[in-house]
C-alpha cells in the first residue's frame, strides 16, 4: 500500500499531513491486529475440535452454538487470574518477556500481502524483515526462562535458544531458493512471480526446500513434535513454568500468531499466497480470480497440517532435533540449492519466460 | 524541527543511553540486553537514512543470532561481580590512558579529514521513489565488490572451521548415537531365533 488514500485527506483535513499517515496506518495496523488475534482465538478452539475428532473425542461443545465461545471463555477465565510473579524473579524482565515474544509476532504481518496490491508496508525488502522478526522473537522465550529464576525454565529458554538458531538457518536456505526464483524479496513480487495456474508455484520445483521449509516453522514456532522447549515430561512447562493468568496467555498468542504466520508465509512462498490455482478455467469468478480467499484457503490447510502433525507425532529426543537441524535439513536446502543453480543456467522451469 | 530529525534525536539519545547501559550494568545479562537495544535503536538509525537493507541484516544477525549466542553463553556463567571489581581502581590509571589516547587518535583522524576543507552540511538528499536500496547494495556487491565480497566470506568460512578444529575433541570412551549404524540395522544382528522341540514331562496336561 503506498500513501494514504484521498478520503483520509478529505476527512482530515485540519490534520497536518504527518498524523494524517499516522492515524491512518494506526487504523489499518488495528483492524489487522483484531483480524490476527481473532483468527489466533478460533485457532486454539479449532485446534481441540480437530484434535479431538482425530482422538474419536468431541472436544468443548458446551459454551456457545457448537463451542464456538469458547475462546472468549478462556479469555476471560485467565483474564480473571492473578498474575504470579516468583520472588526470586527478575521482576522487570518477568513482566516484559511476554511482550517481547508477542510484538515480533504481531509486527510480522505488516509486510503479509493479503489479497492483491495489498500490504500494510508494502517495503522492498519485506522477507528479510520478516527472517529479522522472527529471529527476535525467541528473546521472549530466552528472558522468560532466565528472569524466571527456575532451573526447568532456564533449561527451556537454553533449548529454545540452541533450536532457534539451528532452524533459522535452514529456513533462510530455504528462502534463497524461493528469492532465486522470484528475483525479489518483496512479497507481492514474489506471488506475482507465480501466477498462471497451480503448476507455476514455486513448489514444484522446490519440494525438499517446502518440506524444509515448512517443518522449521514447526520447529520455530516450538509446536508438537519440536516442543522440547517445555515439554512436559521432562522440564515441566519449559520457560512459562512460573506464569500465570494473562502473562500465560500472552505467550500462548505468540505462538498461535507465529503459527498462522508460519502457515501465510508457506502458502505465500511456495503456492501462490492469494493466486487462483484455477487462473484461467472456464469457472465462475470468484474461483479464478486471485484474492483474499485463496490465502486464507491455503493457510487453514497448513494450519490444519500443524495440529495433524501434533496430533500423530511423538515429541522428537533433543539431540535428534539438533541433528535434524545442522545435519540434515543445511545439508538438503544447499544441495537443493545447487540444484536450482543448474536450472536457472540451463533455463529450465518456470522462470526462464 | 522536521519530524525525521525528532526521530532521529530521540532514537539517537536512547542509544546512547544504551550504549552507556551497556558497559555500566552490574549483570552481565542486562548489558547484553542494553546491547540488544542499542542495536536496535541503531537499525532505526539507518531506516532513517533509508539504508532498509543494513538496518534489517544488523538486525538479522547481530540481535537474531549473535546476541541470542551471546546471552545463552552469558546466562549460563555465574560471574560474581565483587571478584570481577576487585582490581578496578589499581588498573584504573591505566585504562584512563587509553581511553585518552583512542580519544586524541580519533581526535586526530577527523581533524586531519577535515583538514583543509570547508565543512559542508550534508543535505539530506530524498532518495526517488522506486529506488531500492538492497538493490543498490546487491548490484555493487556482485559486480564491482565481487573478488573482496567472496573473499570475506571465504576468510569468515575458514574462521569457523578454525573455531571448531581448535575445539573440538574426541574423548574416549563418549557414547553416541550413530543413525546411519541403527538406520541399517536388521532384525537378524538384534534377535536370534532358535527352534526348539516342545518337551513335555510326563505327568504335565497339555492344553
Amino acid at each position: 500500500m503506498s500513501g494514504v488514500p484521498d478520503f483520509v485527506n478529505t476527512l482530515l483535513p485540519f490534520l497536518p499531513e504527518w498524523i494524517r499517515a499516522v492515524v491512518f496506518y494506526g487504523v489499518v495496523a488495528l483492524i489487522l491486529f483484531v483480524s490476527v488475534i481473532l483468527t489466533m482465538a478460533f485457532l486454539t478452539l479449532a485446534e481441540r475440535r480437530v484434535i479431538g475428532s482425530i482422538q474419536a473425542r468431541i472436544g468443548p461443545n458446551r459454551v456457545g452454538p457448537g463451542g464456538l465461545l469458547q475462546p472468549f471463555a478462556d479469555v476471560l477465565k485467565l483474564m480473571l487470574k492473578e498474575i504470579v510473579v516468583p520472588t526470586a524473579s527478575n521482576k522487570f524482565l518477568f513482566i516484559i518477556a511476554p511482550l517481547l515474544a508477542v510484538i515480533p509476532a504481531l509486527a510480522a504481518w505488516a509486510v503479509v500481502p493479503l489479497w492483491p496490491g495489498f500490504a500494510v508496508a508494502d517495503i522492498n525488502a519485506g522477507l528479510l524483515y520478516l527472517l529479522a522478526l522472527s529471529s527476535a522473537g525467541v528473546y521472549g522465550v530466552i528472558l522468560a526462562g532466565w528472569a524466571t529464576n527456575s532451573k526447568y525454565a532456564f533449561l527451556g529458554a537454553m533449548r529454545a535458544a540452541a533450536q532457534m538458531v539451528a532452524y533459522e538457518i535452514a529456513m533462510g536456505f530455504a528462502l534463497v531458493g524461493v528469492v532465486m526464483a522470484a528475483g525479489s524479496l518483496n512479497l507481492g513480487e514474489i506471488i506475482e512471480k507465480q501466477s498462471g495456474g497451480y503448476f507455476s508455484y514455486f513448489f514444484w520445483w522446490m519440494i525438499p526446500l517446502f518440506v524444509v521449509y515448512f517443518i522449521s516453522g514447526v520447529a520455530e514456532t516450538n509446536r508438537a513434535p519440536f516442543d522440547v522447549v517445555e515439554g512436559e515430561s521432562e522440564i515441566v512447562a519449559g520457560f512459562h513454568v512460573e506464569y500465570s493468568g494473562m502473562a500465560f496467555a500472552v505467550f500462548f498468542v505468540a505462538e498461535y500468531v507465529n503459527m498462522i504466520l508460519i502457515s501465510a508465509l508457506t502458502a505465500i512462498f511456495f503456492f501462490g499466497g492469494w493466486l487462483s490455482p484455477f487462473e484461467g478455467y472456464p469457472l465462475p469468478g470468484f474461483i479464478t480470480a486471485p484474492g483474499f480467499h485463496w490465502l486464507f484457503l491455503k493457510l487453514a490447510f497448513f494450519l490444519f497440517c500443524y495440529l495433524w502433525f501434533r496430533a500423530t507425532f511423538p515429541r522428537y529426543r533433543y539431540d535428534q532435533i539438533m541433528r535434524l537441524g545442522w545435519k540434515v535439513f543445511i545439508p538438503v536446502t544447499l544441495v537443493w540449492l545447487a540444484v536450482l543453480g543448474v536450472f536457472f543456467a540451463y533455463d529450465i522451469g518456470p522462470w526462464s519466460k | 524541527m522536521s519530524i525525521t530529525e525528532i526521530l532521529f534525536y530521540a532514537f539517537s539519545g536512547v542509544l546512547l543511553v544504551s550504549a552507556i547501559g551497556v558497559i555500566t550494568a552490574r549483570n552481565p545479562v542486562h548489558a547484553a540486553l542494553f546491547l540488544v537495544f542499542s542495536f536496535f535503536n541503531s537499525a532505526v538509525l539507518w531506516i532513517l537514512l533509508e539504508a532498509e537493507f543494513l538496518a534489517i541484516v544488523l538486525v538479522l544477525v547481530y540481535v537474531g543470532a549473535v546476541m541470542v549466542l551471546f546471552l545463552f553463553v552469558v546466562m549460563m556463567l555465574d560471574i560474581k561481580v565483587a571478584e570481577v571489581r576487585e582490581g578496578f581502581t589499581r588498573y584504573a590509571p591505566l585504562g584512563i590512558l587509553i581511553a585518552l589516547i583512542v580519544v586524541a587518535e580519533i581526535g586526530s583522524v577527523v581533524y586531519v579529514k577535515t583538514l583543509g576543507q570547508e565543512v559542508t552540511p550534508v543535505t539530506q538528499v530524498a532518495a526517488e521513489a522506486g529506488y531500492s536500496n538492497t538493490g543498490a547494495l546487491g548490484e555493487l556487491l556482485y559486480t564491482k565488490y565481487l573478488y573482496p565480497f567472496e573473499l570475506a566470506a571465504v576468510i569468515l568460512l575458514l574462521a569457523i572451521v578454525a573455531a571448531i578444529v581448535l575445539t573440538m575433541r574426541r574423548r574416549a570412551g563418549l557414547k553416541q548415537q550413530d543413525v546411519g549404524a541403527q538406520v541399517s540395522v536388521r532384525a537378524k544382528d538384534r534377535i536370534r531365533v532358535v527352534k526348539m522341540p516342545p518337551v513335555i514331562e510326563a505327568g504335565e496336561k497339555q492344553s
